[in-house]
């Protein structure tokens, strides 16, 4: 450690205690011994408490939340999850969000909340996935951790903003969730009415890459007023091939109707959740829902 | 490195994991010989030299303002690579890209790790980069140098002596094996429970999020700690709990790096122990506890500085091993 003279010899200065009993405290040492015992215990219990506390709420959560894509099983995911916000920083549309105390599902750990802001892919890249240190968001799942039947995608989704590319598809091999139509009675596809105006309002804050108006640069909603004679605002939006459509559908009493229907390309990004015009959106992302045929 | 000093090296090593200092049992004959020097000369000329030199000190900051000014600069340059969206360092202080190279936190990565059992190499490339990092520039300095929970404490600290001073208060010690009992827990639980429990409470992790996301609830926590600072316990988090304070340290134990006590100048008025935040480091400054003329600080030591500030004769000085003889 230093550069001192090995000649110098070792000098004891205090002899060794051996069996000699420490002489008896005081009444006032003790009491002091004491109390920093109990602050100790305290102090012990007090950080304990916040760590459990923060941990408990998700061991009870009911809910699921749609993770960001390519995020692992929701175990594996808050295991690996070193909540650094990378993810939500490459975003360009800023669809991640990072979890606070109260959503007592694990402090800083990200996810999507499709109504406000929705995953619509205009990074062209899941840059999400690349951006993470720790593999909780991946291309392609380690060999040993589960894939639950129906989460893979039977093909990569086409992407239609660069369908015309020379590679169109989004590097994606498992969904998010899935694209439920919760609320039909809601539906103005369904009630055969049509809609004009801004799809969520003039104070709606969430922003979109309209690929025909602009290819690079994601434009707010609001910015971008509809005038269609047959709702049609999920399907016209989805930034996927295939994912849904509007199909004519046959009640058990034989009448038809228009409505939604989702295809197994959906990945549950939640664009149609977020586009829909319907006060409470009429379609929703199921979140981690695999695909049933 | 010659046995008396190889044995304080670890005995300071046990000290850090919380035993506390104790008196040394052999010490070298040059240090001895000082050790008399002054113990049998004029007291009174003695403490008039004390007096001397501490009338005639320049109160400096100069280590603290720059390790402010670090600290400072580091984590504002998480902020405006967000903000700006310039991408220089992206990412939070748990785990970041500098220009596209991974760091990651060795504590946020042990407990990924733990929890998750499986390990990815861009984590094990982020991991290595921040480990050597911190080998060369000792350990705990990121306590002091980049942690923004340490400035934020350092400040409440700032108001515990004020209250203290004014007898409002009084400073109410904790055992300082406490932290190792922490990371021991913390460790398990990550096994156990498969998920990240301490990041949940991580004051370094929660302000830094804080400072690059924008402010959250979770920030009620660290200000609950800062309270408790203030009124009950100096420095409770960073001095008794913090097991990233303690991983780091266990990095610092082969740094280079370190504070270098030379016995020959010192007074012994203690002035560095009572600024520093891990005072067990500078028992070698009490009158006839030094082992040897010149004695590394150990491991725990968080490179702060601010006893280097304080002394009023040199005695204490940043040092890099093996680099004075290369020089």
């Amino acid at each position: 450690m230093e550069p001192d003279k090995p000649e110098d010899e070792p000098v004891p200065v205090a002899k060794p205690t051996g069996k000699v009993k420490p002489p008896p405290l005081s009444l006032s040492k003790r009491q002091a011994l004491r109390r920093k015992f109990l602050r100790t215990v305290l102090l012990t219990g007090g950080v304990l408490g916040a760590a459990l506390s923060g941990y408990l709420p998700m061991v009870y959560a009911r809910r699921q939340r749609l993770r960001p894509p390519g995020a692992l099983e929701e175990k594996d995911f808050l295991a690996s999850c070193i909540k650094c916000g990378q993810c939500v920083q490459v975003c360009p549309v800023q669809a991640i969000k990072l979890a606070d105390l109260v959503d007592g599902f694990g402090v800083g750990v990200p996810h999507i909340d499709a109504r406000d802001q929705a995953c619509d892919f205009s990074c062209d890249a899941v840059q999400c996935i690349l951006a993470c240190p720790t593999g909780a968001l991946t291309y392609t799942k380690p060999e040993f951790l589960p894939v639950r039947q129906g989460t893979q995608l039977a093909a990569k989704p086409i992407l239609l903003a660069k369908e015309k590319d020379a590679e169109p598809t989004l590097n994606l091999k498992e969904r998010m969730g899935v694209a439920r139509l919760t609320r039909p009675e809601l539906c103005l596809a369904i009630k055969g009415k049509g809609f004009k105006g801004q799809a969520r309002g003039a104070a709606f804050k969430g922003r979109m890459r309209y690929f025909k108006v602009d290819r690079w640069k994601p434009i707010p909603v609001a910015e971008h007023p509809y005038d269609v004679a047959e709702c049609d605002l999920c399907v016209r939006e989805c930034p996927l091939k295939g994912a849904i459509s509007i199909e004519t559908v046959y009640a058990p009493d034989g009448t038809q109707r228009k409505s939604p229907v989702v295809h197994e390309p959906c990945v549950g990004c939640g664009v149609c959740e977020m586009i829909c015009p319907t006060e409470t959106a009429s379609i929703e992302i199921v979140p981690r829902e695999v695909w049933r045929t | 490195m010659n046995t008396i000093l190889k044995r304080r090296f670890f005995d300071q090593i046990l000290a850090m994991f919380g035993r506390e200092p104790k008196k040394p049992v052999q010490i070298s004959p040059p240090a001895q010989e000082i050790h008399l020097y002054k113990r049998t000369t004029n007291k009174e000329k003695l403490l008039a030299a004390a007096a001397h030199a501490e009338a005639h000190m320049s109160t400096s900051h100069k280590w603290r303002n720059r390790r402010w000014a670090v600290l400072i600069a580091a984590n504002l340059l998480f902020v405006v690579s967000f903000y700006f969206d310039i991408q220089i360092l992206e990412g939070a202080l748990t785990g970041s890209r500098f220009v596209g190279f991974h760091l990651i936190d060795l504590n946020s990565a042990l407990q990924v790790m733990l929890a998750h059992k499986h390990i990815i190499t861009n984590l094990v490339i982020g991991t290595a980069t921040v480990f050597v990092f911190w080998l060369l520039f000792g350990g705990r300095s990121f306590c002091s140098w980049v942690c923004p929970y340490h400035l934020l404490a350092e400040w409440a600290e700032k108001v515990h002596l004020f209250l203290v001073r004014k007898k409002l208060v009084i400073d109410q010690p904790i055992d300082r094996r406490l932290r190792t009992v922490f990371w021991v827990v913390f460790a398990l639980l990550a096994i156990a429970t498969g998920y990240t429990v301490y990041e949940a409470i991580s004051p370094t992790g929660i302000v830094s999020r804080a400072l690059i996301y924008g402010p959250g609830l979770a920030l009620l926590w660290v200000l609950a700690m800062l309270v408790f600072e203030v009124f009950f316990v100096r420095r409770a988090w960073c001095r008794y709990a913090c097991p990233i304070g303690l991983t780091y340290g266990v990095v610092g134990i082969f740094s280079p790096v370190r504070i270098k006590y030379t016995l020959e100048g010192c007074f012994h008025e203690g002035n560095c122990r009572k600024v520093c935040l891990v005072p067990h480091v500078l028992d070698t400054v009490i009158k006839g506890r030094a082992v040897h003329t010149e004695v590394p600080i150990g491991p725990d030591c968080t490179r702060c500085g601010l006893c280097v500030d304080v002394c009023p004769t040199g005695s204490l000085t940043f040092d890099v091993k093996g680099l004075s003889k290369l020089l």
